[in-house]
């Protein structure tokens, strides 16, 4: 699926007052995509404000060389697999609140 | 042949101890981190004059702005920049919000309206930089996803990163946090409203744009 294709269906289901929760990452370039879609949207959608984004992954810095290994192999055959990404709209998700090793939905 | 000879040495030599000219340095950032202040202390510090205005609230700056030929020294050394200044980057905008800082109805939507395209117009000018100075709140929480989609995008598009933590004259800041949160960047502890660290950050900058 294409970057366009990947930030379109993503914003419609926001549009429809969903939180999307997606297995792995977006590509930075695709995150920039979903802020620049979204902002053009705020602009022309009555009562759309905009996104909360975040993305919860593991915190392999104090992870021994093995474990790191591991994930990194993973990542190369697999994608970005162990990571979440949470995008939801503004209405609904007041903030995530993202730390390295927890994610909290305050919801408004 | 002795006429290329002197040519091509004269390419080479010129090449090698020019000024480097018009690197281009963005200012990148969440909205209100001090990014315009920080471009502000460097052209006042270089040039004399400033590149905008600054507020505390949120979207001040809400046009892509410039300072051409700004000619920054350090150590015997120069260099040349192009400094630009950009609107803050945010997932959302909510004019009710500039309501509760005093702004009036209608003025709220227009700076909304502005703010979004605003932020359209940072995205659409990251692939022109040469080079890009981060500016973080350092009393906010650094993990927020707008740091992390902003300097992504800068590595994908394998633009040397330098990061400034913001704000260090205030007691909440922690500068330890953002250097924790990005241990595989320069990140130097600065106060653009006081000056604060300044030497350390022009030499941040010239390492800087070694990578160019």
């Amino acid at each position: 699926m294409s970057i366009s294709e990947r930030v379109k269906r993503i914003l419609n289901l926001v549009l429809g007052n969903k939180i999307v929760i997606i297995h792995g990452r977006l590509r930075a370039e695709e995150e920039a995509r979903l802020i620049e879609d979204t902002m053009a949207m705020v602009d022309h959608i009555k009562n759309f404000k905009g996104i909360e984004l975040a993305v919860i992954e593991p915190d392999l810095r104090k992870e021994n060389i093995l474990i790191k290994m591991k994930y990194g192999i993973a990542k190369r055959l697999v994608g970005d697999s162990s990571a979440l990404t949470v995008i939801g709209p503004s209405s609904i998700v007041k903030e995530i609140r993202r730390d390295p090793k927890k994610i909290e939905l305050l919801l408004s | 042949m002795l006429r290329f000879i002197k040519n091509f040495s004269k390419r080479i030599l010129g090449a090698l101890f020019k000024k480097r000219e018009n690197i281009k340095l963005g200012f990148y950032g969440p909205p209100n981190s001090g990014k315009t202040s920080l471009a502000n202390r460097i052209c006042k510090d270089w040039t004399g004059e400033e590149i905008g205005t600054v507020s505390k609230i949120p979207h001040e700056t809400r046009h892509v702005q410039f300072k051409e030929k700004v000619e920054i020294k350090y150590k015997g050394k120069t260099l040349v920049f192009k400094l630009v200044d950009t609107p803050g980057i945010a997932t959302k905008i909510d004019y009710e919000e500039f309501l509760t800082l005093g702004i009036k109805k209608g003025d709220a939507k227009k700076r909304a309206k502005e703010a979004t395209q605003g932020i359209i117009e940072s995205i659409q000018w990251l692939d022109d930089m040469n080079a890009v100075v981060v500016v973080l709140d350092a009393t906010e929480n650094p993990y927020s996803q707008v740091n992390i989609t902003i300097i992504g995008n800068l590595v994908a598009r394998k633009i040397p990163v330098l990061i400034a933590a913001n704000k260090v004259d205030l007691k909440k800041a922690e500068v330890k946090k953002v250097e924790a949160a990005f241990p595989e960047y320069d990140v130097v502890g600065i106060s653009a409203k006081e000056g604060t660290n300044m030497e350390e950050f022009y030499e941040s900058l010239f390492k800087l744009a070694k990578k160019i």
